[in-house]
Formats: structure tokens, sequence, C-alpha cells
């Protein structure tokens, strides 16, 4: 007997499933086609611009960066700031996504932009987010072939760049984005919801900043 | 008999075996409380421990035997009310549990366990007991016991009545919340663990600043208190109903000094 | 790994004498329970979702073999392949398998308690392949040659000089005058070491904090970000997960998330949720050629449908032992284990016997402070009292506890000779009491009299005082 044999035969046993299969069936089917909300904190179910304010806001409180401006157009000249101010060389990472592709980076002669995944050399990565998250200040990443997952973690320095209109109140909003752009039940290979830069507290429970992954994540929310 | 009909509501005590063997005043105190709040107090003869050694040991034949006895010593009183939170949760969450597999009895005990209350939170919540008459010119600091705190929800009744002793000041220790590492046979079997939980509950008593410690359970109040007389300090330690009955002409326990 | 719950007590004891290991516990008190308590006390709806989150998983436990290959199908149909392991020895052989088609010699580790469940490393390292741990925690621990001390924070055990120590000797390259006196330094030189570490592993495994039925992913939670490049860089993916993981949708893991980094580190959310769907897709720059998810069962069928159940909807956040005054006391090894605190002393007879481990469920006060922090709202105490049960039908507690609570039982049940020996023996125990009333030591009291004096009784039983005031009274009125 192989092993699914004998661990689903055990659990069909303990669970009665030959009782009552046909009503065990349907409440799984149901569920799994149409899957409930549950319970929404208010918090982020406010007007749009109170989602954007919340969503900076809680990006700043598990220190992450962040700036906003206008129009996409804006988005090369606060990368480069950035890279300044943190004294970076002029060099980023991207992958060939194509709202990232559409803003007008050659008209900064002196920035490198390096496209396709990490190599893990790369000071600075740039990717655009799926969505924001107000409740918790968190930005959905999605995988694909113009968005390499890499960018997301080697870099030590990684900047997001967040459309208002793709800042949600809470996760529940982004999964239902989801599920519409992917189809039901289907995902992007990684799909990556981050909140903050990374950190451990392993040693003597200290947190610290930049563990693993980048050291610092700025944000730049467009609109 | 004076022959008028009995308006007062009757209250069976339950004494708690730690009250009856070691701190009798804690009942007497007691019942001068549940008569102050209005009621009769009748003490049953037919009743030993709540039998949480035999429960908390995994020996349910005996813990519902010794339940059996404490439900029929206490059918027809209006309340049963016991100054500790750990037997009084003991009386009115686990009993019924006990007799999961015996309807019969689940339905009496479900029924028995209605009736049960803590004593504190009996005088507050039940009889609307809102200040006490006593006089107590000390410095205390109130230790939550578990049961009490986390089966029954007793914090703010005890400390309400005390805001009413006069002349009494309240210093809240450091994490009034956390177990004193009594555990009923917990702290003799495992003793060095015990210890070192204790440890931490004096050192918390001590860094509050009071001069007598209070609860409502007399079996964390014999453990901190011992602890506190072996490690030489002057804190006392009473019951908080004698306190609030205005009993403490007597010696704190584990004495004086 | 080897098994020490059964000499618990001696194990304690060594823990309380342990100065080094007394300081280090108090950063657990410390640093988990304000933060979850302020966490908690910011998100108005925290209990409503301690309960949605209990109903998904007890819904998912009814249901557990009907989402399980609803999981299988989607994992399949999304390139993935699934596993079924009965026992640990089933897991690693996969495992194993795994790494030989692969000519693996290198495997990255994510943190999983789950491998420290099936000791895979010192397999792996049988099997002449190197399991490189990438938590810092984790390989901290690893360089020591011990287990994880807590579930969230493996290494909550060590202090800083004791890390510099133990990566000095590991990295004997390093120049005496590198700086490694900081928790900062510390971790940038583990960043380092762990960089290479991940493009050179042929495989990386982890854990799962959930499998999710509707779509065939796996997630995981971490702050660090070594779990997602050890799933991410590598050119096989394994995830190892116990079968109680599975969630049916993605909107119940949402719900979950909700409760699970609160009660852990008290973050709203922890830095990288990540879910992770198959191998690479067509035309993916980065990713995993291969995704393998085993699904072991490892004793949890067994669970199923007993008074254990509860406790399949574990979510590992370790809130419990954070706030237990036992765990608080001896620390995690003590318990001997993999798991420690309140849900080891749930987990661990069940998973090894009770026979092993029956001291865990017996060392506890029945404080409740573990039930009342669980974001699952599993009745912890109550399970333990099951196991206390089980040992006590079985007759596997000593002899002297039995006898001891069977003589003392006999007389609770018989209250009339229970007075009557009672209020015999308080008067003599109150003259042994003398002036100062209590006793520094007392025959039979040992347990108690070795750390605290025992308050005498007064002169007379409430009883029996009692008795005598209403005779009094009764005469009065006559």
């Amino acid at each position: 007997m192989s092993g699914r044999d004998a661990i689903l035969g055990k659990l069909r046993q303990t669970l009665g499933a030959d009782t009552n299969d046909a009503t065990r069936r349907e409440a799984v089917e149901r569920r799994l086609a149409k899957p409930p909300r549950g319970i929404v904190p208010e918090r982020g179910q406010g007007s749009d611009a109170q989602k954007v304010k919340l969503f900076c806001q809680m990006a700043e409180a598990v220190s992450a960066s962040v700036t906003r401006v206008r129009s996409p157009e804006r988005v090369p000249r606060v990368v480069s700031d950035y890279l300044r101010a943190k004294n970076l060389p002029a060099s980023v990472r991207m992958g060939t996504d194509r709202r990232l592709k559409a803003m007008p980076w050659d008209k900064l002669k002196a920035l490198d932009v390096k496209s396709g995944p990490s190599d893990g050399f790369d000071e600075v990565g740039v990717s655009h987010a799926f969505a924001g998250i107000a409740e918790t200040g968190t930005v959905a990443l999605l995988s694909g072939k113009d968005n390499p997952s890499t960018v997301n973690f080697l870099p030590e320095h990684h900047i997001v760049v967040v459309d208002v209109k793709d800042i949600a109140g809470d996760l529940e909003t982004v999964l239902t984005g989801l599920r519409r752009k992917f189809g039901k039940g289907r995902m992007p290979r990684t799909l990556n919801l981050v909140t903050g830069p990374s950190r451990s507290g392993d040693i003597e429970q200290k947190i610290i900043l930049g563990a693993h992954g980048p050291r610092a994540l700025h944000l730049i929310v467009v609109g | 008999m004076s022959g008028t009909v009995q308006a007062r509501p009757t209250v069976g005590l339950f004494v708690t075996c730690l009250v009856d063997l070691f701190r009798p005043q804690v009942g007497f105190a007691a019942v001068k409380l549940i008569e102050e709040a209005g009621c009769d107090v009748d003490v049953p003869m037919a009743q030993t421990c709540c039998g949480q050694p035999a429960y908390n040991s995994g020996d349910n034949a005996d813990a519902r035997e010794i339940a059996q006895n404490t439900i029929r010593a206490f059918e027809g009183f209006d309340y049963v009310v016991a100054p500790s939170g750990s037997c009084a949760g003991m009386l009115k969450k686990h009993y019924p549990r006990l007799f999961a597999d015996d309807p019969d009895w689940r339905e009496r005990a479900e029924a028995f366990s209605a009736r049960v209350h803590e004593l504190v939170s009996f005088l507050t919540d039940t009889m609307g007991m809102a200040a006490v008459a006593a006089n107590h010119p000390a410095t205390v600091t109130y230790h939550d016991s578990c049961s009490g705190l986390r089966e029954l929800g007793i914090a703010a009744q005890p400390r309400a009545l005390l805001a009413s002793v006069e002349g009494l000041t309240l210093k809240e220790m450091q994490d009034p919340d956390v177990c004193c590492g009594f555990g009923g046979t917990f702290c003799v079997k495992y003793s060095d663990i015990s210890n070192a939980i204790v440890e931490k509950k004096t050192q918390t008593i001590e860094a509050s600043g009071a001069d007598l410690l209070l609860a409502g359970d007399l079996g964390c109040l014999m453990n901190m208190a011992g602890k506190l007389k072996r490690q030489g300090s002057a804190i006392e330690a009473r019951h908080v109903a004698e306190v609030l009955a205005g009993m403490t002409d007597t010696a704190p326990i584990g004495g004086k000094g | 790994m080897e098994v020490t719950s059964p000499t618990f007590k001696q194990n304690a004891v060594n823990a309380l004498h342990d100065a080094q290991l007394q300081k280090a516990l108090g950063n657990v008190r410390a640093g988990f329970i304000d933060k979850r308590r302020k966490a908690a006390d910011a998100l108005p709806e925290f209990d409503a979702l301690r309960d949605a989150a209990r109903d998904i998983k007890d819904h998912t436990l009814a249901h557990l073999d009907l989402y399980l290959e609803a999981y299988e199908k989607k994992v399949t149909e999304s390139g993935g392949h699934v596993h079924w392991a009965e026992t640990a020895e089933d897991a690693r052989r996969v495992v194993l398998d795994i790494c030989r088609m692969q000519n693996a010699r290198t495997v990255t580790k994510g943190k999983s308690m789950i491998t420290e469940e099936i000791a895979l490393n010192d397999f792996l390292q049988l099997a002449g392949i190197k399991a490189v741990e990438t938590d810092l925690g984790e390989y901290i621990i690893q360089l020591r040659n011990e287990h994880p001390s807590h579930i969230i924070a493996p290494a909550v055990h060590v202090n800083k000089d004791q890390v510099e120590a133990d990566f000095r000797r590991a990295h004997d390259y390093l120049p005496a005058d590198r700086d490694l006196t900081e928790p900062e330094t510390l971790l940038d030189e583990a960043r380092r070491v762990l960089r290479a570490q991940y493009f050179e592993a042929e495989i990386g495994i982890t854990g799962a904090n959930f499998l999710v039925a509707e779509t065939g992913s796996s997630v995981i939670v971490t702050n660090e970000g070594n779990g997602d490049l050890t799933q991410l860089l590598p050119r096989v993916h394994i995830v190892v997960a116990s079968i109680e993981k599975i969630v049916p949708t993605l909107n119940d893991v949402s719900q979950i998330l909700r409760v699970l980094a609160r009660s852990a580190t008290g973050q709203d959310m922890s830095v990288y949720t990540t879910l992770s769907t198959g191998p690479r897709r067509k035309g993916d720059p980065d990713g995993p050629e291969q995704y393998h998810v085993i699904l072991l069962d490892n004793g949890r069928t067994s669970m199923l449908g007993t008074e254990f159940q509860d406790m399949l909807r574990c979510i590992r956040c370790g809130a419990c032992m954070n706030h237990c005054p036992v765990y608080h006391a001896v620390g995690g090894h003590a318990y001997g284990w993999v798991y420690p605190g309140p849900m080891g002393a749930v987990l661990t007879p069940s998973l090894i016997g009770v026979d092993q481990g029956g001291h865990l469920p017996n060392a506890s006060t029945f404080c409740g402070r573990c039930e009342s922090v669980c974001p699952m709202r599993i009745p912890l105490p109550k399970m333990m009292r099951h196991w206390r049960e089980r040992e006590f039908e079985r007759g596997l507690n000593p002899a002297t506890q039995r006898y001891g609570m069977k003589i003392w039982a006999a007389f609770a049940k018989r209250p009339r000779l229970y007075n009557f020996a009672t209020s015999m023996a308080i008067p003599v125990l109150a003259l042994f009491g003398g002036r100062r009333k209590r006793f520094s030591a007392l025959p039979l009291a040992g347990g108690w009299t070795k750390h605290r004096d025992l308050p005498a009784p007064e002169r007379r039983t409430f009883m029996q005082q009692w008795r005598e005031r209403e005779s009094r009274k009764q005469g009065a009125s006559a």
C-alpha cells in the first residue's frame, strides 16, 4: 500500500467518510469555489485617500521609507536621488516589467540600468508591485517573465514602485485581484508579500535590519 | 425557628480543604462577608475537598466520587460559595466535564455549577456589594491567582472592594497575573521548578514596596508566604477575605517575623 | 535526535543552575510578551480572528482527506510533485532520493521544525550531503551542534559572546581583529558566509506554515529572507510539511496570518510571507526548476478523532512557551525533544509516546496562561490533563504518587472519616508548628520545605470550630 493510500485511508476511517461522504464533499467544493471573506479589520476600510495614507504610515512603522510622486515619469529621478542620498553606485537591477520600462530611465545618463534576474552582486533592485495593502503597509510582488523574484531578495536595497490605484485596504481584496488576473485556483510561481526590510532578532532578541534579504526597503508611491 | 418566611438567599459555604485545615479564619471571614451581603450561610458537614488533587493527577474515578459527594452535600442552597478561585473553578468549570459520559450526573453537575461562585466575585457581581466596612492601614499588593483570573475572570472585583477599605493603599506588583508556581501537587512533584517560579514572584512582591501580600487562594498564599518567610522577608501575607472582613487581629499566614 | 524527555526533572535542575541560560531566558520574557500584547490590543478584531482561525482549522481537520486530495491535484497541475510519507523514515528517504537524482552535495535549509522532527540534517550528513541551516538562529545552533530551544527563536538560549566564539571556531580564517562583539557584526558575518551557500546548493529545503488547497501553494512566513533565498536559488525546492498544515483557501491563510505574527513576535505581519506554487514557469527568469512537496503524517492521523485533535490546529507561533512560567524557568532543551513549552507538553507524548514524554504534561501548574494567548484557542491545559489521565489509566506514574493519591482519595471520599482524621491530626501539626507558626522542615513534606517554609495550621480545623459554634448557637436559642 502506498503512503498516499495509507494516510488517506486512515483519515477517511477516522473522519467517518463512508457514511457522510456526499455532504463532506459538497462542503469542501463549496468552500473552494467560493472562499469566504472572513473577518476583515476595519482599519484598512477607509476612503482611497485614507488607504494610501495608512499604507505609507504602516510601511514606515516597519522601517520602510516612502516617497510619494504624482506620475510614473518622476520615478527614475526619485531612484537616482535615493542612490545619491545613500552614497550608492549609480546602478540598479530590474526586470522588464512594462510599467517600469515605460519610465524615462534613459534621461538619467549616469544611471546604469541592468536588466534581468539578480546575480547577487547588485546593490539596488527595483520592482513594480502588483498591489499594496494598507492594513499592514505590505507590498505584493508577483514573479513572471518580466519580474524576477531574485530582485526582491538579493540586492542590499530594494526599491518598490506602487501605484495608488493598486493600494487595497486588505489582503483579501488583493487575493480577489489575483484570482481575476490568473483565473480561479491559479497562481504565479511566487507571490511575495513584503512588509518592511529583512530583519532578525535571533541574537539576544535584539532586532537588526538586513538579515539575508535587503537591508532597506524604499517604496515609491505613484499617483 | 422564627416562623417567618425566609427572604434571604441561602449560601452553602464550600470551605476548601486548605482553609479547613490550615486557616479556618478565612472561612469565618467568608461567612461574615456573605452575611453582610445579605445571605444566610451554612456549612454542610459532608464536604471535604473539591477533588483537584485527584483530577489533576489523571485519577478521574476518584475525582468523580468526590464530586458526587460535593454535589449531594450542597443540594438545596441558592448559592455555593468558595473562598478560592481554584476550588470554585473546579466546582464550576470542571465538574460538568467529569461527567461527560454520564447524562444524569452531567445534568446534576451543570445545575450545581450554575450556583457556584468564588467568594469575592459573588459579593460584588451577584450580591452587588460595592464597599466593605473594614479598616486596615497598610500598603498591600494583590496577586491574581491563575484559576480565579483565567477560569472565572476575577481581577477587578477584589481590587474594587479593597479600594473601599479605609487606610489601605494598593501598590501593584509587576505582572500580578503571572503564576506563583504553586500548582497544587506540582509544587512538590517539581519542587525545584516551582521554587524558581516563586522566587521570581517574591522578587516582584518585594519590589512593589507593599508590606502585605493578598490573594484569593490559600494554596498560592501558603506558597508565596512560605517563600517570603524562608527568605527572611518582613512582608506578611493574608487571604483577601480576612482584610475585607476586618479580621486581621490574628497572626498572618506563616506567622509574624 | 536523542530523546531526553524521560530525564526532564534532572534536565530542569541542570537548567536552573545554568546561570548563562537563566540570563538568556530573561530575553524571552522581555522580548515577546509586551510586544504581543501591544499588537493584539491594537487590533479590535483580534479575538474574533482567533475564533475564526480556530473554526477554519476545525473545518479543515474534519475534511482533511478531501482538502489533501484537492491540494495534491493543484500542485500537480502547476507542475509540482507530491510525495506522501507515513513516517519520518519515509520522508527522509524521499528527500534522499531527490538529492541522489540531482547529484546534490549541498542543500540549504529554511527554518523548519518539521525537519527537526524527522532529524533530517543528521541523516543527510550520514549520506554525505551537507545540509546548511540558513536562518541565523538555526545556523548558530548548527555550528554548536545543538537543537532549537524555542520553535521561533531557536538560539534564544545562547548569548552573543557564545556566538562570537562559535563563529571564530567555525570560520577559522577570520582575522583576530575582526569585530564580532555585537549582534550587528555577527549578523553581517553570517550573511556573508550564507550568501555563498545559497548559490552553491543544488537543493533548497523549506517547511511550510500553510499549504493551500485552493491553489496548491506552500506558504512560508519569515523575517530574515533566508527562506526565500533557499527556495528561490537552487535548482530544486523541496517542501516538507505535515498534513495538518493544509488550509482550504487563500482567504483562510489571510485570516490566520492576522493572528500568527501578532502572537509570535508582536508584528502585524512578518516581513516576508511567500506563496510558492509549482516550479518556475515558462519564460520565468529565476526560480527552481523542480518543486516537490513531502506530505508527512508521522503520527498526526493517530491524533485525529482523539482528545488530542485540537492540537492539530497549532500554527507553531510560540506564544504558549513565551508565556509559560515553566518554560521561563527551564528553557526549551529541558523538555528533551523537538517541541518545548506547553505545545510540546501536549505534542511530544503524542509523537514519541507518553512513556517517553510523560513528564512534560505533568510539569505544568495549569496556570492557563498558554491557553489564554493561543491564537488557535487550543485548550492546552485540558490536553495535558488528558495525558495525565492516560498515564494514570496505564499505571505509568510512580507508585508512590499513585498510592499516596489513593490513600488521600480514600479519605476525601468519606467526609465523616475525613473530618475525624483531620480533627485529630491538625492539632498535633499545630503544636509542632509552635510559636513561629511555620515549619522549615517536616517529615514527608520535603518537596515543600526544601525551598520554602510551610505555614502551620491553627489549633482546630474550620469544621471543628464551626460545629462548636453551631452547637453553642443552638444551646443559646434552646
